[in-house]
C-alpha cells in the first residue's frame, strides 16, 4: 500500500501531445471555424439550382460534384455544419440544464421528492426514444424548434439519473456532511459543493450524447420532420440523395463523412475530458 | 531459530518509470530470515515496506515498476529474480505465502472457504479429493476456526473480519509454505481481535517452525511479535537488528523518534513526541541521508553523503553517520 | 467538574429500520446503533469516546451534531434541547459546535483551495468583512502550525497531516465551543498523529473547547482526555476519570481493550489468551449484557438482565464492578479465572 499509493497520486501523463482531447478538439474548431466562415469559404449559394450542371461527379468546378437540382454538395456540406452545430449543441443543452435541476433536486431531497422524479423517469423511458420523440413532433408540427422541444423532454432524463448517482454518493460523503457541520444552507451545499464534484460525468456524457442527438437530428430531417427543404442540412441530403446511390454516390457519400467526423470529433472529445478529468463511465 | 538464512534479500532496488522519469522506490535493502524467526519490518506510509515484499515475490503491482538490482536467495541457492514462471509459481505457493490487510478482497467470494483451501492443496500436491478435504480441515482448525466442519462450507461474506483474516492465513498455509508474508494483516482489526491474530502467528512459528515477515507500522506490534526489525524510511532500510536492541536501544534517530512517538511512552500523558515535518515523495527525495531534512543531529555530512548500513554492534546495523549514543565510544 | 455543563446528552437512543427478511415478508427489524447514551461535556473539558468497529460511537457523535438521524433522547447545549431543533435554534447548534473528521482528504472539497474553504465559514458566519477575512485566514492557519504560503494550493497538493490541519483550521473558524473529533489521526502516519495530537491538546485548553475525542486507538485517548467512556455495542459500559479507568478498569470489557493494545513495553505483554470472539451484529443484540457471550467473568445472570450502570465519577455496567449487585463492598474486578466451571458460559 505505501508506495503504491504515492505514485497512483501523481498523475500520469499521455506520451505524446496528441491525444485523444486534443484531436476531438482540433476537430470541432474545425468544424467551428467552417461554420463560422461558410459565406466566405463556399463557392456558391447553397440552394442556388443550376439546371445546367445536375448530377454532376466531383470535378474542378464542383470539387464534391453536384445534386439532381445542380445544386453544389461543398457549399451545401460547409453551410449544413451551421444548422447540424447548432442541432448538437441546442439538442444538449436543453435536456443537460432541465436534467441536472431534476436530479439534483431529487438526489438532494431524496424522500418522497425522490420518488416523485423517478417514476416520472421510469414513464419517459418506458417509450422508445425515437418513438417517443415522433410523436412529440407531431403534436407540435414539423422544424428545428420542435425538434429541440422534443429532445428536451426525451433527453433529459439521461442527465437526471447521472447527476442524481452521483448527488446519492456524494451527499454522504465527508466533505458534504463538513459542509453541513459549519452550517451552511443546504443550496450553498447543493451547488457549491456537490454540483462541481457531481457535474463532471454529466458533462463528459454530455458530448457523446451530442453524438447521438446529431445523429437523431438528422435522422428527423431524413424523414421529414426535422429541417424543412431546401436547407443544406447533411441529414437532408442523403434523404434527398439516396435515389441516386448508385448513379450519383458523391450526393450522401459527402454529407455522410461530414457527419461521422464531426461525431468523432465529439466522441473523442469526451474520451478526452473523461481522462483528463478522472470520470469513469 | 536455526542459524542457516531461509531467505537473504541482497541489494534489491526497485525503481518507477514513466513520463520518461525514474524514480527509485526501493534503494538496496538487503536482510535475511531464519528458520523460525519473525522480522519486522516497520516504517510508514510510503517507506516501501510493502513494496518490498512484493518484489521479493515478484508480485510488483504495476508495470511501471521494475526490479533494477539484487537478488533474493532461497534456502536452496535459487535466486527468485531470475527463477522462470513455472518455477515461480512453485516458488509462491508451497515456499512462500502471502496474506493481506484486507482479506475480502484476496478470497474468492463465489467458492466456500474450504472448497479455495482443498483446491490450492490439490493443484500443488498429488492427493486425493477426500485427503484434501482432510487436511485442508486440520488447517482450519490449526488457524483457529471453530467448528471446522460446518464453517469449511461457508462463503467468505458469511465470516467476521477476524475470521476472514484466519481463514486467510489458512489459504496461505495449505501448500505448507516456510516463509509466510504478513502484509499489515492486523491493521484493519480492532485492537482485540488482532490480539488473538497475534497469537496466532506466534503459535505457528512455535508448532511448524513458520518464518514470518510481518510489516507494520506499529512498533507496539513489532514489540509484541518480531524476533528482528527492519525499519524503513523513504525506501531505504536505516536500522536493521535484534529487536529488543534495536527498539530499546535505537541507534538511527528515525528509530529513536519512531519508539518515542509511541502514545503509551513517558507514563502516557502529557504532550506526545513527535518528529517534525512530514516524509519526502518518491520523486523529490532529499541529498544524502534521507532522514536528514527531519533529523535534529545533521550536520553537512548528512546532507551531502548517503550513510552506508554498517554494524555497530553484534547483529545491529545502522545507516547513519551520526548513530545515537555512539558518538562518545567513537571519538575515545 | 467545576466547569458549567456545555453539553447534555440524556438517554439517546439511534435505531436505523432494516428492509425485512424473508424477501419482505419477516418482522420489521431494527438495527440498535446506540442504546441509551447519555454523556456530559464541560467547557474545556475532553472526553474520549472508545470502542471497537460498529460499538456505534460514531454513530452518537454524528447524532448530537445533528449530522444524523436519532430515535429518541435529548441533546442539551447550554439547557437547550437541540434534538428536534430546527432553523434558528438548528443554526445555533451549527454556529457553536465543529466537526473534525477521520479522512483528511475526504473532508475537504477537493475543488476548493485553502483560501477559499477557510474563506466561506468566514463568510457563511459573517465573521469578517472581505477586506479582513485573508488577515484572519493566515492567523487560523498560523494557529494550526501552517504556513500562509499553502493559501492557494488545493487538497490534493497537501499531505495528509496538512489535511487534516486545514480541517481543524475550519472548524475554528466558526469560533465554536464544543467539537467532535472522529477518529481525527487514525488515518495520519505514526509521527504525524502525535503533532495533531499535541496541536488539539493545546487548541483545547487555549479556547476553552469542550471536546469529544472519538477513536479506537487508546493510547491516544489517554494522552489527549481528562474522561473516558468505553462503548460497546451501543451502550456506554464504563466511563470516568481517564487515568482512573486505565489503572483500574471496572468493566471486564474495558480491561481486555485496555491489554490488547500493543505496548512497547516488557512489564506489559499481550495476555497469552486474548479476549476471544468478536462482537456479535448490532442487528441480534444478545439478551441481558450484550458482552457476556465473551466474558471471561460472565455469571448465568448476565444472560437474563442488562447491569445497570453504577459508581459515582467512575461508572460501570456491570454487576461485578464496585457497586454492582454482586460487588457491593466496592473491590476491584476479579481476576480473569471464571468462579466455577459450570457458571462459565460458553463461548461461540
Amino acid at each position: 500500500m505505501s508506495g503504491t499509493r504515492a505514485i497512483s497520486a501523481r498523475r500520469i501523463r499521455w506520451p505524446g501531445t496528441v491525444t485523444p482531447l486534443v484531436l476531438g478538439a482540433a476537430i470541432l474548431l474545425t468544424w467551428l471555424l467552417i461554420a463560422l466562415f461558410a459565406p466566405l469559404l463556399a463557392p456558391y449559394d447553397p440552394i442556388y439550382q443550376d439546371a445546367a450542371v445536375r448530377l454532376q461527379p466531383p470535378s474542378w468546378a464542383h470539387p464534391l460534384g453536384t445534386d439532381n437540382f445542380g445544386r453544389d454538395i461543398l457549399s451545401r456540406v460547409i453551410w449544413a455544419a451551421r444548422i447540424d452545430l447548432q442541432i448538437a449543441v441546442f439538442g444538449v443543452v436543453f435536456p443537460f440544464v432541465i436534467g441536472t435541476v431534476a436530479g439534483s433536486i431529487s438526489g438532494f431531497f431524496g424522500g418522497w421528492v425522490d420518488t416523485i422524479f423517478m417514476r416520472v423517469i421510469d414513464v419517459v423511458l418506458a417509450f422508445p426514444f425515437l418513438v417517443l420523440m415522433l410523436a412529440i413532433i407531431t403534436i407540435t408540427g414539423p422544424g428545428l424548434g420542435s425538434f429541440y422541444i422534443a429532445m428536451a423532454l426525451v433527453g433529459w432524463v439521461s442527465y437526471a439519473r447521472l447527476i442524481r448517482a452521483q448527488f446519492l454518493v456524494l451527499k454522504n460523503s465527508d466533505f458534504a456532511m463538513a459542509a453541513v457541520s459549519l452550517g451552511y444552507s443546504n443550496s450553498r451545499v447543493m451547488f457549491r459543493h456537490i454540483m462541481p464534484n457531481a457535474i463532471l460525468s454529466s458533462v463528459v456524457f454530455s458530448m457523446s450524447d451530442a453524438v447521438l442527438v446529431l445523429l437523431n437530428g438528422a435522422a428527423i430531417s431524413y424523414l421529414g420532420l426535422g429541417v424543412q427543404p431546401p436547407v443544406a442540412e447533411w441529414g437532408i441530403m442523403i434523404a434527398e440523395g439516396q435515389g441516386f446511390i448508385t448513379s450519383a454516390w458523391w450526393i450522401t457519400t459527402f454529407p455522410g463523412i461530414a457527419i461521422v467526423t464531426l461525431a468523432m470529433g465529439f466522441s473523442l472529445l469526451a474520451d478526452g475530458l473523461g481522462e483528463a478529468l478522472g470520470v469513469r463511465e | 531459530m536455526t542459524d542457516a538464512p531461509i531467505l537473504t534479500v541482497n541489494n534489491l532496488s526497485v525503481a518507477y518509470e514513466g513520463g520518461g522519469t525514474s524514480h527509485t522506490i526501493i534503494d538496496g535493502v538487503s536482510f535475511t530470515l531464519r528458520r523460525g524467526e519473525i522480522l519486522g519490518i516497520v516504517g510508514e506510509s510510503g517507506s516501501g515496506k510493502s513494496m518490498t515484499c512484493r518484489a521479493l515475490m515478484r508480485l510488483l503491482p504495476s508495470s511501471r515498476l521494475r526490479v533494477t538490482g539484487g537478488s533474493v536467495w532461497l534456502e536452496d541457492g535459487r535466486d527468485v529474480l531470475s527463477l522462470s514462471q513455472g518455477e515461480l509459481t512453485q516458488v509462491r505457493g508451497r515456499r512462500i505465502g502471502m496474506i493481506f490487510q484486507n482479506p475480502a478482497s484476496h478470497l474468492d467470494p463465489v467458492m466456500s472457504i474450504g472448497r479455495q483451501i482443498a483446491e490450492s492443496i490439490r493443484h500443488h500436491r498429488k492427493i486425493g479429493r477426500k485427503e484434501a478435504w482432510a487436511r485442508m480441515l486440520d488447517i482450519l482448525r490449526q488457524v483457529g476456526i471453530p467448528d471446522p466442519e460446518s464453517r469449511a462450507n461457508a462463503y467468505t461474506h458469511e465470516f467476521s473480519g477476524g475470521m476472514r483474516q484466519r481463514a486467510m492465513i489458512a489459504v496461505a498455509l495449505a501448500c505448507d509454505p516456510d516463509i509466510l508474508i504478513a502484509d499489515e494483516p492486523t491493521t484493519a482489526l480492532d485492537v482485540t481481535v488482532q490480539a488473538q491474530i497475534l497469537r496466532l502467528l506466534q503459535q505457528l512459528r512455535d508448532e511448524r517452525g513458520l518464518s514470518i515477515i510481518f510489516i507494520t507500522h506499529d512498533l507496539g506490534v513489532v514489540y509484541q511479535l518480531c524476533d528482528t526489525v527492519a525499519v524503513m524510511y523513504a525506501g531505504r532500510l536505516c536500522e536493521y537488528g535484534a529487536m529488543h536492541e534495536v527498539i530499546h536501544r535505537p541507534r538511527h534517530h528515525y528509530t529513536a523518534g519512531l519508539v518515542a512517538c509511541q502514545p503509551g511512552s513517558e507514563g502516557g500523558t502529557g504532550r506526545v513526541h513527535t518528529i517534525p515535518g512530514q516524509p519526502p515523495s518518491p520523486g523529490d527525495m532529499p541529498p544524502g541521508c534521507r532522514f536528514h531534512p527531519r533529523c535534529g543531529a545533521a550536520d553537512a555530512l548528512c546532507a551531502a553523503r548517503q550513510p552506508p548500513l554498517r554494524e555497530t554492534h553484534e547483529g545491529h546495523a545502522c545507516a547513519c553517520h551520526h548513530p545515537v549514543g555512539i558518538e562518545a565510544e567513537a571519538e575515545a | 467538574m467545576s466547569a458549567p455543563v456545555l453539553l447534555d446528552v440524556r438517554n439517546l437512543s439511534v435505531k436505523f429500520p432494516m428492509a425485512r427478511s424473508r424477501m419482505g415478508l419477516g418482522p420489521r427489524r431494527s438495527l440498535n446503533a446506540v442504546s441509551d447514551v447519555s454523556m456530559r461535556v464541560a467547557a474545556g473539558e475532553t472526553v474520549g469516546l472508545v470502542g471497537e468497529s460498529g460499538s456505534g460511537k460514531s454513530t452518537f457523535g454524528r447524532a448530537i451534531l445533528r449530522l444524523g438521524e436519532l430515535t429518541r433522547g435529548e441533546v442539551l447545549l447550554d439547557g437547550q434541547d437541540m434534538a428536534r431543533a430546527r432553523g434558528e435554534d438548528l443554526a445555533r447548534l451549527r454556529r457553536e459546535t465543529a466537526m473534525i473528521f477521520q479522512d483528511p482528504y475526504g473532508s475537504l472539497n477537493p475543488r476548493l483551495t485553502v483560501r477559499q474553504a477557510i474563506g466561506e465559514v468566514l463568510h457563511v458566519h459573517g465573521k469578517k468583512g472581505a477586506a479582513g477575512r485573508d488577515a484572519r485566514i493566515v492567523e487560523l492557519l498560523e494557529l494550526v502550525g501552517l504556513d500562509a504560503t499553502l493559501m492557494d494550493r488545493r487538497p490534493g497538493d497537501l499531505s495528509g497531516g496538512q489535511c487534516q490541519r486545514i480541517g481543524i483550521a475550519r472548524a475554528l473558524a466558526i469560533e465554536p465551543r464544543l467539537i467532535v473529533a472522529d477518529e481525527c489521526v487514525a488515518a495520519l502516519d505514526v509521527s504525524i498523529q502525535g503533532q495533531i495530537i499535541n496541536l488539539l491538546m493545546e487548541l483545547g485548553q487555549r479556547m476553552h473547547l469542550g471536546m469529544i475525542f472519538i477513536a479506537h486507538d487508546l493510547a491516544m485517548v489517554r494522552r489527549l482526555c481528562d474522561r473516558i467512556a468505553v462503548m460497546y455495542l451501543g451502550r456506554i459500559v464504563e466511563e470516568g476519570p481517564t487515568e482512573q479507568v486505565f489503572k483500574a478498569p471496572r468493566h471486564p470489557y474495558t480491561r481486555s481493550l485496555i491489554e490488547a493494545i500493543p505496548e512497547i513495553d516488557p512489564a506489559r505483554m499481550l495476555p497469552s489468551a486474548p479476549l476471544p470472539g468478536e462482537p456479535p451484529s448490532p442487528v441480534n443484540l444478545p439478551e441481558g449484557c450484550a458482552f457476556h457471550p465473551r466474558c471471561p467473568l460472565a455469571r448465568s445472570e448476565c444472560r437474563t438482565a442488562v447491569p445497570p450502570f453504577v459508581g459515582g465519577a467512575h461508572r460501570a455496567a456491570c454487576i461485578l464492578a464496585p457497586g454492582g449487585r454482586l460487588n457491593e463492598v466496592g473491590e476491584n474486578l476479579p481476576e480473569t479465572t471464571p468462579a466455577t466451571p459450570t457458571e462459565r458460559i460458553e463461548t461461540c
